[in-house]
Parts: C-alpha cells; sequence; structure tokens
C-alpha cells in the first residue's frame, strides 16, 4: 500500500501539483487519468523519487520517505518496477539483455539462474523467439513488453506505469492492460498506471484518480465514472464525438 | 557560470562512487576503451602523418640557410610534434570527435528516459555512465598520443625522403639528437589530463540534457566547445608550470 499525503510539486513558480492526498492499495490496479499537461508523469515521478517533493509525504506499507536516510532510499527503489511513457529500454542491449540488466547489476545469481529468470520474466509477457533482437529491431508494443518483463524481474512490490499503451492500436493495449492486471493480481502488487485512454479506465479501472490542472478533482473506480456527473471529469470522458454519441 | 562549475563537481562527486558491481563496471571499461579509443586510432594517423609532413617540410623550408646542418630539421620537427601537435592539436581533434560521441549518446539515454530508469533499479547512473567513459579516456588518450608522435614523425620522414628536402639520415639523426626524454613525461601527463577533460565536461553535458533531440545536439556542441576552451587554458597553465 502507498500513502501520499498532501504532496506538492513546482518547477521554478510553476506550481504543478497542488497538495494531493491518496491512498494506492496493493493487488489492486490504481489508475491516474487526466488530460495531457494535468501532471500526470509529474506526479507519477515524485511518489518514486525521480523528483523531490516540495512537500508532503508519501509512506510505502508504513515507511515514510521523509525520515529514510539515502541508503534506505536506493533499497527502497529495488522494489519497484517502472514502465516509462517511452520503454526507456536500453538501446545498446539486446531483449534478453534489457531484462537480465537488473538482475546482473543488482543481485549474485549465477549467469545460468539469471538468464533463466529473464526468459521466465520473457514468457509471461509472451514474448518469445525476441532475445537476441535490439530495441530499435521490435515493434513499440513489444518494447513496451520488454519493458514490463524489465520491470517484474526482481519481483517488484510496487509497479509504476506510465501510459502503458500510448501509441498502441486498441487491441494490443488491452493485451497489455490484461497483463498488467494479471501480473498485479498474480503477485499481489501495488500498482499505479498513468493514462488518458478511456478504454484502459473501463478495462482495469479498479481504482481511479482524476487530476485536472495538478489539482485531485474526483476519486472512484470504473463502475461510477461514467454517472457519478462531477463537471470537470464528464468534459474529460466525453471530448470525443464517439463518447458523446455512446452517452446519448 | 559558478552553478555550473558547482554542479559539474557534484556531479564528478557522483561519478565516483563505488560501482554497484566491479566485474561490470572493468568490462564496461573495455568496451569505452574499444569504442572511444580503438575507433580513433584511424583518425589520428590520417592527420598525425599529414601534419607531419607539413611541419617537415615547412621547417625545411624555413631553414634554408647553407650554415644551418640539414639534421636541424629532424630535431625540430621533433619539438614541435612531441611538445605540441600530439599532445594538444591531438586532444582537440579527439575533443571533437569522442567529446560529441560521449555526450550525444549520454544525452539520448537522458531525454528517452533510460537514466531514470537505471536510477528506478537503484543504480547510481552517472557513476555507471560516466565513470568507465572516463577511465577509457585516462588510458586511451596517452596512447593515442604516443602513437601520433611516431605516425607523425614517420610522415615528416616520408615528406623530407620523397620531396628531397631531407635525406633519410640527416632526419632520423636530426630526430635523435639532444632528445629529452622529459618532454615524453610532459605531453604524456598533459595528455591523460586532457583525456579526463574531454569524457568528464561531455558527459556532464549530456547527463543534464533536459527537452529533445535539439537540446542533445545544442549540449554535445557547448560539450566540445567547453572542452576544448579547457583544455587550451590548462595546456598554458601546464606548460607554464612543467616546461
Ligand atoms: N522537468 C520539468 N521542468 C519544468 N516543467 C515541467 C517538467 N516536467 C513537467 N513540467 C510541467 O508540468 C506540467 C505537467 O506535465 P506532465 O508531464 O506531468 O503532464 P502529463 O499529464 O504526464 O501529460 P501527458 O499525458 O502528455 O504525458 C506541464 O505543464 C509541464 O510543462
Ligand atoms: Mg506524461
Amino acid at each position: 500500500m502507498i500513502e501520499v499525503k498532501q504532496i506538492t510539486k513546482s518547477f521554478g513558480d510553476h506550481l504543478v501539483l497542488h497538495p494531493i492526498d491518496a491512498t494506492f492499495s496493493s493487488g489492486c490496479v490504481n489508475l491516474t487519468i487526466g488530460a495531457s499537461g494535468s501532471g500526470k508523469t509529474v506526479f507519477l515521478k515524485s511518489i518514486v523519487g525521480l523528483y523531490d517533493i516540495d512537500g508532503g509525504d508519501i509512506e510505502y506499507d508504513g515507511r515514510s520517505i521523509m525520515q529514510m536516510t539515502n541508503r534506505q532510499k536506493i533499497a527502497l527503489r529495488q522494489e519497484m518496477g517502472m514502465i516509462f511513457q517511452g520503454a526507456a529500454l536500453f538501446d545498446s542491449l539486446t531483449v534478453e539483455e534489457n531484462v537480465r540488466f537488473p538482475l546482473d547489476m543488482l543481485t549474485d545469481m549465477t549467469l545460468e539462474e539469471r538468464t533463466e529468470r529473464a526468459n521466465f520474466c520473457l514468457r509471461r509477457v509472451k514474448l518469445t523467439n525476441a532475445n537476441h533482437l535490439l530495441p530499435s529491431e521490435i515493434s513499440g508494443g513489444m518494447q513496451k513488453r520488454v519493458a514490463i518483463a524489465r520491470a517484474i524481474a526482481l519481483n517488484p512490490r510496487y509497479l509504476f506505469c506510465d501510459e502503458p499503451n500510448s501509441g498502441l492500436d486498441p487491441r494490443t493495449s488491452v493485451v497489455i492492460d490484461e497483463l498488467i492486471m494479471e501480473i498485479t493480481k498474480e503477485y499481489g502488487i501495488t500498482t499505479i498506471v498513468n493514462t488518458h485512454d478511456m478504454n484502459s479506465v473501463i478495462g482495469i479501472g479498479e481504482h481511479i484518480i482524476f487530476i485536472d490542472k495538478g489539482v485531485k478533482a474526483w476519486e472512484g473506480s470504473k463502475d461510477t465514472i461514467l454517472t457519478d456527473g462531477c463537471p470537470e471529469l464528464d468534459s474529460f470522458i466525453y471530448a470525443s464525438e464517439l463518447m458523446k454519441r455512446l452517452r446519448k | 557560470m559558478l552553478s555550473v562549475i558547482g554542479k559539474y563537481f557534484e556531479f564528478m562527486w557522483r561519478v565516483c562512487s563505488r560501482p554497484e558491481k566491479w566485474r561490470l563496471y572493468l568490462r564496461q571499461i573495455m568496451v569505452e576503451i574499444n569504442k572511444l579509443g580503438v575507433d580513433s586510432l584511424g583518425i589520428v594517423a590520417i592527420i598525425s602523418i599529414f601534419v607531419g609532413a607539413v611541419i617537415t617540410i615547412q621547417t625545411a623550408k624555413n631553414l634554408d640557410n647553407p650554415f644551418i646542418p640539414t639534421y636541424t630539421v629532424g630535431t625540430a620537427s621533433r619539438e614541435s610534434i612531441l611538445l605540441e601537435f600530439s599532445s594538444t592539436i591531438v586532444c582537440l581533434i579527439l575533443a571533437g570527435k569522442v567529446g560529441s560521441n560521449i555526450s550525444s549518446e549520454i544525452g539520448t539515454m537522458r531525454i528517452t528516459e533510460q537514466i531514470d530508469a537505471l536510477e528506478m533499479m537503484g543504480i547510481n547512473s552517472a557513476g555507471y555512465l560516466a565513470g568507465p567513459k572516463i577511465w577509457a579516456m585516462i588510458v586511451s588518450v596517452p596512447l593515442l598520443v604516443v602513437y601520433s608522435m611516431f605516425v607523425g614523425i614517420f610522415g615528416g620522414w616520408l615528406a623530407g625522403k620523397y620531396s628531397g628536402l631531407v635525406p633519410s639520415e640527416d632526419y632520423i639523426y636530426g630526430i635523435l639528437y639532444m632528445f629529452k626524454p622529459f618532454y615524453i613525461t610532459y605531453s604524456l601527463f598533459k595528455s591523460t589530463i586532457f583525456g579526463f577533460v574531454i569524457a568528464s565536461v561531455s558527459s556532464f553535458f549530456g547527463y543534464h540534457v533536459r527537452g529533445g533531440a535539439l537540446e542533445v545536439g545544442r549540449a554535445s556542441t557547448r560539450a566540445v566547445v567547453v572542452s576544448s576552451i579547457v583544455i587550451l587554458l590548462l595546456n598554458l597553465l601546464i606548460t607554464q608550470l612543467l616546461l
């Protein structure tokens, strides 16, 4: 479980995150939705510690990051997996080496064990026969799967995904969403996913936070999101012609 | 300006911390020696042979006086090549070639979030990325400089011989005449420092890129300009102190 307490973040005098409170429970896919530029990426990167927050606190299963030493923060990082908006695979390494990389750097396993683990993760994301290709030689959807495989290589307790299916076709998006859902359930991970894709919202949105211009404007689940009648939320959901027609 | 220098030292502090895995770190240094050092052999050879030739011809034309023995051409060419060309000019060229390579590689990793991905694994990204490149340059640059000295002197010999300006025996006699080994030490010392400057300054500019592809290009230009200027300033300083 991750508890976010009144965190704020600004760049210069541009306040991107107004004080935000949120609780993300484990074994559950938590979505953060919002328009482009609303602050989703900044929110996620502040939670994981890639950005230093200006105020507030974050607790990982009761462990407050404000009271941690640098060493403890680094140890905590090793319990986290993250999938970046653009996959962020290391482009000089092959698919298998990418997945094995955290194991190479951070564990004392033998090469055989590491290769076995990497292949297990690749099979888990249903990506076989691509082990020796470079990231530039595989499609965007495959890159996202490699990124997921790399993120789960160290058995994380917390998984963060920044728009895991941006740039993918609807069918591949569903596959990626379901994969994230399955992995979350299987290992009881606390998962936070950023998205602005309504298909994902309806598909896997067990718990949803809506961010509007850096403010938490709504909180709920996929069962209530279409009917709750929050005006900012409605203007976000029903922005497209398709959704407007479906509403009627 | 001052804040950039402060950030540079802060960056270097992070680069110097203990690597996660020594074995991987050493392997990475070997990879970088290959990429940054071995791959520069070609350009260093071409430039050295031509400049060596030109230095010899120019010296020969300038010393065209019956009272000055011909072997002096060899001695004068040797001093130019050893003291300045191979150690400073070659490093300036490497600043262009290797510096832009380092800073665009690290800069691209920054804007595609690969550096964030390293940080998320709890890996010291500055140390992992810049450290091996800096060590690789500290090792390769002095070797490239020695190599450039040999090739440059050989270029001078070729030019002297085939233009008929300096006979082979005179040139070789001149090269060995009153040879001061300290000049080699001085050149190696200088170039080791220059290798460090090229790698660390370029890594620094690449690591701190913000934005997109355009900024990566800008950062690598800045890396080349700044490391060249630092090399020129340090060259002046070291020469004042040592010679
Ligand atoms: N490193 C930074 N420095 C300065 N401002 C930033 C930085 N990162 C983000 N911002 C600003 O913060 C705001 C929110 O950006 P953010 O990337 O979080 O949006 P987002 O919701 O993730 O959008 P998208 O859906 O397009 O990814 C933007 O106005 C952006 O200009
Ligand atoms: Mg974003």
